[in-house]
């Protein structure tokens, strides 16, 4: 194991952690809503309850305009190196969504929201996908 | 109707600072996160901090602030997952979307978030992300 230095950013990361963490606190303040994209994303697929469709809207709207926040303060680019293409990527694209729906969650909504309510089931999801992810990217390196 | 629109606003704030939060993050580069996830390689720590961050906040602001209110400031009462007891769901499931998430390096977040800043990539993916999502929800009821 070796660490690059070259790209950590532990400040950077941390202080848009606490950030993330923040958004997700205002939402469960406001609205009493777990902050996990995933959900908040299959919901509108669902949309039983017309009244339960407009704020998942809303708020994917604000996240995707989120960077624009940034180059506007900073006039930054954000740094964009993809690592998939081809059918891959899209093969990808379909085990992400498809493994977030049975995994009840993703990154932001057992990641950060569930290992902060000290859910169980949520500390076992991020324990598997960080696992998987671990592995694939390994088996990655090696046929590379 | 004037209440509504401004909730509905304040929902988005919420989404917007995820969405900066993301972008400061460095989340937004699938390279920065398969780095995180190349641990027996050149391995980039970054992610473990925005957790840190996040979870911190999160916490506080929970156990600070959410468990002493009766009810949220918009709605009636906080919509927590009843859900308690480890299924064969939730472990495949996960197992499924590291794969994905290592493959790409991205996960639901970051792909919102990339929409208008690498449309063409984003845009795809979503789409497919979207059919596994519809999928997996069929899948999850039997």
């Amino acid at each position: 194991m070796t660490i690059d230095f070259m790209n950590f950013t532990p400040w950077e990361s941390f202080f848009g952690g606490t950030l993330i963490g923040f958004a997700a606190l205002l939402l469960m303040l406001s609205k009493g809503r777990i902050m996990g994209v995933s959900g908040i994303l299959s919901g509108i697929i669902k949309r039983d309850i017309k009244s339960d469709w407009l704020w998942r809207i809303f708020f994917i709207l604000g996240a995707m305009f989120g960077p624009f926040l940034l180059i506007f303060i900073t006039n930054n680019e954000i740094p964009y190196k993809p690592v998939a293409g081809g059918i891959l990527f899209l093969v990808a694209a379909f085990l992400v969504g498809i493994g977030t729906s049975l995994g009840s969650g993703c990154t932001s909504g057992h990641g950060i929201c569930g290992l902060s309510l000290m859910s169980k089931r949520s500390f076992f999801s991020v324990l598997t996908f960080i696992f998987t992810g671990v592995i694939t990217v390994l088996i990655l390196e090696i046929i590379s | 109707m004037k209440i509504k629109l401004m909730r509905l606003f304040f929902v988005a704030i919420c989404g917007l600072i995820f969405g900066l939060g993301l972008t400061i993050s460095g989340m937004l580069n699938p390279y920065k996160v398969y780095s995180f996830l190349n641990i027996f390689g050149i391995w980039d720590p970054s992610l473990a901090f925005v957790m840190m961050g996040g979870i911190l906040v999160n916490a506080c602001g929970y156990y600070g602030i959410i468990r002493k209110r009766q009810k949220p400031i918009f709605t009636e009462n906080f919509l927590l997952p009843s859900k308690k007891n480890i299924d064969s769901n939730l472990i495949i499931g996960s197992a499924i979307f590291g794969i994905g998430w290592g493959i790409a390096g991205l996960c639901p977040g970051p792909v919102i978030s990339n929409v208008f800043l690498h449309s063409s990539d984003a845009f795809l993916f979503l789409t497919v992300m979207m059919i596994g999502l519809w999928l997996g929800k069929k899948l999850k009821l039997k």
